[in-house]
């Protein structure tokens, strides 16, 4: 995967901001900085979609720590993005529980009608990007995916398009 | 059950009672249903009392390892100075497994009553909520409530009048399963990569910023308001007559191929023949039920018939060569290829597997590796027994137990269903030799 530059990286955590503020209160809860990183990351994607190196160095900046360790946390986790992706980022539960239930044609039909060509790939309107996740943790609604931060249940191949209209 | 569909006249729902009623969400709403009188009780009492209800009551660890967790706040030992911490275990990621988030998104004062109770009981002035990442409904719902219980002065340095400091705060994961063990969950709440950690020293002496910590499973937090309210032997009314090492009632996740998938709550001892017939609707038109995991995909795969002449609690299922875990019964029908399930848990753990141990790194990526050369119709009959051979190298030998849940699937699939295994082989398509025009 290609290294992605950040060009118009505004920071978040300029002294003063509703970010700061936001981020010293969650210091308030730990007895140290280092475990106020995985919010301060979320607090990243969520105002710029993903975590680019230039995001990492700014935690890193404020939180006192190394820009590679950042790197080495952010890299564990599955839901930080290293990347930029679609508008609309469609995560799609595959496990044995919801496997048995169909869910491998939910991840065709969403293929198919979100014009993504394969998982991982951000469609060429950028508007979609489709990936497997393991085990979402709504094995009963089989099948769960998640957009975005929205969680939707029992989704079959064919009410995916009434669930990608209602995006528009 | 409760939500979607109401409970069935044959389940106990103490926890469940309020799933699917928003009123109960609500701070009012859960004091009308006689929330945080439990609270009030416990602050007027020794912390050492607390636990000795506790461990009357027979209450076990529902997130897995069913340690009795009276026994594991007794390992606190409050007023030694030091800070002590309270972590919930949210990150609810077993496959199979979806209780916790129904607790979170209905009764989530109900868990932060457990938390208070529970924090207070081991001496700690602190509580951590590790909840998944994905859960974005429940995070939003404990977050919710945990405002309120701020603002109605339940929490805080002053908790309910009595002078006590009783903080809780939710840490939203990212995503790994992970982080559903104990010592991994901590190195994440520091805000480090969630690798497990050596034991010894345990987490009651040194688990999250290095000070003596207690987790515990949302079920497990939940049930303490009830016992405390209700007393020791009340909790104790369910259990088998001549099994009195699980007690009180347990909520079980269903899903796969089944009629009716949702959280059922039963009492302990229940038998799962009937839980699956009669609960659940038994197996989908025209179909048969074929294998049974009965508690989320890390312990070992039931036949039909072991499942039916299960008893529905810790001993039960180990009776019959499986382990009760977290609740998350997954049914297989007679329409799957067994195989390629299996495949996909292994791909699971493959995925999931932190890659600190090289008996795990390298065993699940080779266990996934050659399962999927067998589905995809490559498999040669020397395979049986080198899957054999890497899953036995997998148990027992690393620092945490992902490795050993990964060969669990495949030692108890292979024990029980070799025949699937071995149709696949000879069905070989490598031999064909392709048409060309």
């Amino acid at each position: 995967m290609s290294n992605h530059v950040h060009a118009e990286y505004a920071p978040l955590f300029t002294p003063g901001s509703a970010r700061r503020k936001e981020l010293d209160e969650v210091l308030s809860r730990y007895p140290t900085k280092m475990a106020a990183l995985l919010p301060a990351l979320w607090m990243v994607q969520h105002d710029h979609g993903w975590v680019s190196d230039e995001g990492m160095a700014e935690v890193a900046g404020v939180l006192d720590l190394t820009p590679a360790y950042v790197k080495g946390v952010v890299t564990f986790y599955t839901m930080y993005h290293q990347h930029p992706v679609g508008k609309h980022f469609i995560q799609v539960c595959t496990t044995s529980p919801c496997n048995v239930c169909g869910a491998e044609a939910v991840v065709d039909s969403l293929l198919r009608h979100t014009g993504c060509l394969e998982l991982g790939q951000t469609s060429p309107d950028g508007k979609y990007t489709v990936i497997e996740v393991e085990c979402l943790g709504a094995c009963g609604f089989a099948t769960p995916i998640m957009i975005n931060e929205d969680f939707i249940e029992s989704v079959t191949p064919e009410n995916v398009p009434q669930i990608l209209g209602a995006l528009e | 059950m409760g939500y979607p569909h109401k409970s069935h006249a044959r389940e106990t729902a103490v926890l469940s009672e309020f799933f699917g009623v928003k009123e109960a969400t609500t701070l009012d709403g859960w004091k009308k249903r006689g929330g945080y009188t439990a609270l009030q009780k416990c602050l007027g009492m020794a912390p050492a009392d607390i636990v000795t209800v506790v461990k009357d009551s027979g209450l076990r660890g529902r997130g897995g390892a069913g340690f009795p967790t009276g026994v594991k706040w007794s390992f606190m030992k409050p007023g030694d100075g030091k800070p002590h911490y309270l972590c919930c275990n949210a990150d609810e990621s077993e496959p199979g497994t979806f209780k916790d988030r129904e607790i979170m998104r209905w009764t989530p004062h109900a868990l932060i009553e457990g938390c208070a109770i529970g924090s207070y009981a081991i001496g700690a002035e602190t509580c951590y909520i590790y909840i998944r990442g994905e859960f974005t409904e429940p995070i939003v719902r404990v977050e919710a409530a945990l405002k309120e219980c701020y603002a109605g002065g339940i929490l805080g340095k002053n908790a309910m009048g009595t002078g006590k400091t009783i903080d809780i705060y939710v840490h939203r994961g990212a995503g790994a399963y992970i982080c559903g063990e104990e010592t991994a969950l901590m190195n994440s709440l520091e805000g480090k990569r969630g690798n497990p950690r050596i034991k010894p020293p345990f987490p009651a002496v040194s688990g999250v910023f290095a000070s003596p910590t207690t987790i515990n499973n949302v079920e497990t937090l939940a049930a303490v308001p009830h016992i405390i309210n209700n007393g020791a032997a009340w909790y104790k009314q369910w259990m088998r007559p001549d099994n009195p090492k699980s007690t009180g009632t347990k909520l079980y996740s269903v899903c796969g191929n089944i009629q009716r998938p949702g959280n059922y709550e039963v009492p302990m001892g229940f038998p799962f023949k009937d839980f699956l017939y009669d609960l659940c609707g038994g197996p989908l038109p025209g179909r048969k039920f074929r294998a049974i995991i009965p508690g989320g995909i890390s312990v070992p795969i039931q036949t039909v018939d072991e499942a039916e002449a299960s008893l529905m609690d810790y001993e039960g299922f180990v009776a019959q060569g499986t382990m009760l875990g977290s609740g998350g019964v997954i049914v297989f029908d007679d329409a799957q290829n067994l195989v390629k399930q299996i495949a996909r848990a292994a791909r699971f753990f493959a995925h999931e597997s932190c890659a600190q141990c090289t008996q795990c790194r390298e065993g699940t990526a080779w266990t996934t590796k050659i399962l999927e050369r067998i589905v995809a119709g490559d498999g040669t009959p020397e395979d049986l027994d080198t899957l054999l051979e890497i899953a036995e190298n997998m148990t027992g030998k690393t620092i945490c137990v992902l490795s050993d849940s990964c060969a669990t699937p495949v030692v108890s699939g292979l024990k029980k269903f070799r025949g699937d295994f071995e149709a696949l082989i000879k069905k070989k398509k490598h031999f064909l030799v392709p048409a060309v025009a």
